[in-house]
């Protein structure tokens, strides 16, 4: 766990320091392009319940883009359920940095029931600790599971399981789903996993 | 006559060389007779594998109507099926049943890859999860190239198999 | 390797009254997968679908490939819906790379599209029937979808898998003539469909036979986070044509069908009615399309994002929501992509659905669901 924090410690340094408002803004900065208002209002809501805890990836035409760390993830989540409407996960991709000892797992956020809401995706993205040489579900690779917030997670989150050996803590049934049975490989999706003959 | 040959000794011997014989006599026209039969009954399991299957499905659509050959009668039971059409990919997960499936089956049974994917991997030459080729799991009698191959391609594929078991032995000799 | 099995890999117990049978994958109500059922008399009080049996490891292979030899493989995990398939893709590529499309073009995409959309639909049609025991509706929509087979070939050169959109447009234009041909035969094929409901959806066996079976509550298909026909069985208005337009969409008139009962019957109907109203935007498009212009920006031999960047798009399939998620790092493979395909949405009702169901509503609720078992699996 202690590796774990210092992890979180690092990543989260250079974007500490009020850079929540600037990210967005200094993207465009080449081509003096307004910010989408109404995306743009999304996103100072979650700033706004959760200050430093978060970081505005991107703001973009109908996506949003949010990072948090592994432990404000499932506050996270329950505000966006709570508290901007959204209701159900389109999809769940994991994105394997093997330079930053990272995976990355990104949930795609949208929302049926509010209607002013039916274009807009949320892009929450959380990072999990990669290691070298993985034992799906029992080494560090683990991330709180959001199944009891977004139901709709279950096979995605057991499909990230098993194709990067991210092991969801809460989850009731992280179980095979694709790969064969008898898989001893490291999990398929990740970098360092080469196909034939590449 | 016959008795003085046959004595309890070589009894055994003489019946099974006059079965030889009277199997040589007939095999011909009795062999043409069994192998007619099965050229216009050949029923394939209900086996999907991967998306060959459109274009299968599409042969027996109306247009094609492959049931006019007498081959891809639809939906048999697997203990009464004598032809199984891999249609396409065969994944490291499905491997051991289409085996299973194939070792269920009574004898004779014939094999038809349909595809590229089940030929020699096809597109997924390359990927983790795919066989190059489904000769390691089964003896093929026909490849059916193409991705998919066209409904007639198939057709085709099913009259040549049909031309190669006229050529076969209708019955194996012990 | 020691023998214990990780947290989540063990096998779980199951009660001994309980009888718990394989389904598939070699069975003619299951397509490409598993489905493991546990029945208690005759009722079914579980179910745990066992997809994987078409894992091609699609999204791997795609980072070995650039960005335009991806698009005949991407087209793989429906080729009976390809154009829609790849959709997502290649709009997700033309926002990494910054490419507007001519106009032209747009209205071809979408034309291919919606005729994707009925072939799909006609194909999974006549599974239904025939799996239903109806073996007219397997008769009729697989010689019907032959029709605009024909269009498409015309179009694109091949019966299936077209690989006919491109970053940049379509690969090539419209055959001459092509409009008035397109337009006679969307009408026939019209009319054609208008008489299935007399055959099928009005069948009075058909409707004992499906109605009240697996019913999806509103609130259920929204928590469940499901797509499309399903989702619209089940009285929410969400189709991305509408609600998201891309390309063309927004100047053609669209109404999606809706329907309120989420049962079994309804799920089924909701594809012959989107057929119907693919039929009217086909004819739309073909109004308001440019007569003439091109129909493709050339890019630079393989192309190449613009550094570290992420695009999500998506696209109303036949299936429901479509999403492909590329990450790109500035070279010309993805450093990652993902699609985010309505069958594999859709599968998490399906426990739910079979819960309390007797085993033979099994086929009826599980093909209503629109499940095409090799794109869920990619
Ligand atoms: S040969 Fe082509 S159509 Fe057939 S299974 Fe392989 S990829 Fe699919």
């Amino acid at each position: 766990m202690s590796t774990d924090t210092k992890q979180v410690v690092t990543e989260e340094k250079p974007v500490e320091e009020k850079p929540v408002e600037e990210k967005p803004a200094a993207k465009p900065a080449a081509k003096p392009v307004e910010l989408p208002a109404f995306e743009k209002s999304i996103s100072d809501k979650v700033v706004e319940k959760f200050g430093d805890k978060i970081q505005v990836e991107f703001v973009k035409e109908n996506r949003v883009g949010i990072k948090v760390n592994r432990e404000n993830v499932h506050d996270v989540a329950e505000f966006i359920r709570d508290g901007l409407n959204y209701d159900h996960v389109e999809s769940v991709s994991g994105v394997d940095y093997p330079q930053d000892k990272e995976i990355e797992v990104v949930y795609h956020i949208g929302s049926y029931s509010d209607s002013s809401l039916a274009k807009q995706i949320l892009v929450l993205a959380t990072r999990a600790q990669r290691e070298e040489n993985p034992i799906p579900g029992k080494d560090a690779t683990k991330l709180p599971t959001l199944r009891d917030i977004f139901y709709s997670v279950e096979f995605h989150e057991r499909e990230v399981f098993e194709m990067f050996g991210v092991y969801f803590t809460g989850h009731p049934d992280n179980r095979r789903l694709l790969l064969p049975e008898d898989w001893a490989d490291l999990p398929p999706l990740r970098k360092d996993f080469a196909i034939k003959g590449r | 006559m016959l008795k003085d040959l046959v004595t309890p000794e070589n009894a055994n011997v003489f019946i099974g060389k006059l079965g030889d014989i009277l199997e040589k006599a007939i095999d011909k026209p009795l062999g043409y007779a069994i192998n007619w039969g099965r050229i216009w009954s050949l029923w394939p399991v209900h086996i999907e594998t991967a998306c060959c299957s459109v274009e299968f499905g599409a042969a027996s659509s109306p247009r094609y109507d492959v049931e006019r050959f007498g081959i891809i009668e639809a939906f048999g039971s697997l203990r009464q099926c004598d032809l199984i059409v891999v249609q396409g990919t065969i994944t490291r997960k499905m491997a051991p049943r289409l085996r299973l499936v194939y070792d269920q089956m009574p004898e004779p049974k014939y094999v038809i890859a349909m595809g590229a994917c089940a030929i020699t991997g096809g597109l997924y030459f390359d990927s983790y999860n795919v066989l190059p080729g489904i000769d390691g799991v089964l003896p093929v009698d026909v490849y059916v190239p193409g991705c998919p191959p066209r409904p007639e391609t198939l057709i085709q594929g099913c009259i040549l198999l049909q031309e190669k078991i006229k050529r076969m032995k209708a019955r194996k000799f012990v | 390797m020691t023998n214990e099995l990780p947290p989540g890999l063990a096998i779980q117990k199951v009660d001994e009254r309980i009888m718990t049978l394989n389904v598939g994958p070699q069975h003619p109500g299951s397509g490409h997968m598993r489905i493991i059922v546990q029945i208690d008399g005759d009722y079914i009080v579980a179910c745990d679908p066992d997809p994987g049996y078409v894992h091609r490891g699609e999204e791997k292979m795609a980072e070995y490939r650039n960005y335009i030899t991806n698009i005949p493989h991407l087209e793989r995990p429906v080729i009976h819906d390809s154009c829609n398939v790849l959709y997502p893709y290649v709009l997700g590529v033309e926002e990494l790379l910054g490419i507007e499309v001519p106009e032209r073009a747009k209205y071809v995409r979408v034309i291919c599209s919606e005729l994707n959309r009925c072939i799909y639909i006609m194909y999974w049609l006549a599974i239904y029937g025939i799996f239903l025991g109806h073996s007219t509706m397997f008769m009729w929509p697989a010689g019907d979808r032959e029709l605009l087979i024909d269009l498409m070939e015309k179009i694109s050169g091949a019966r299936v898998t077209h690989a006919h959109f491109v970053p940049g447009g379509v690969r090539n234009d419209l055959p001459p003539n092509f409009e008035e041909v397109c337009l006679r035969q969307v009408n026939y094929f019209e009319k054609r469909i208008k008489e299935y409901a007399a055959v099928f959806y009005d069948n009075p066996i058909l409707i004992s036979r499906t109605e009240n079976t697996g019913v999806l509550s509103r609130e259920d298909a929204i928590r469940l986070g499901t797509t499309g026909s399903v989702l619209r069985a089940s009285g929410v208005d969400y189709d991305l044509r509408i609600k998201e337009p891309y390309d063309v969409y927004e100047e053609l008139d669209v109404h999606s069908p809706v329907m309120k009962e989420g049962d079994s019957y309804a799920r089924s109907k909701i594809p012959w009615l989107d057929m119907l109203e693919s039929c009217n935007i086909i004819k739309q498009a073909l109004q308001k399309m440019p007569k003439s212009g091109s129909v493709r920006v050339k890019l630079k031999p393989n192309p190449k994002g613009k550094g570290l960047d992420s695009v999500y798009k998506r696209v109303e399939s036949g299936r429901g929501s479509l999403g492909c998620h590329i990450v790109s790092d500035g070279k010309v493979e993805p450093y990652r992509l993902k699609l985010s395909v309505g069958s594999f949405r859709n599968l998490i009702a399906l426990p739910y659905l079979l819960k309390g169901e007797k085993l033979g509503n099994m086929p009826s609720v599980y093909w209503s669901l629109n499940y095409w078992p090799v794109e869920a699996d990619r």
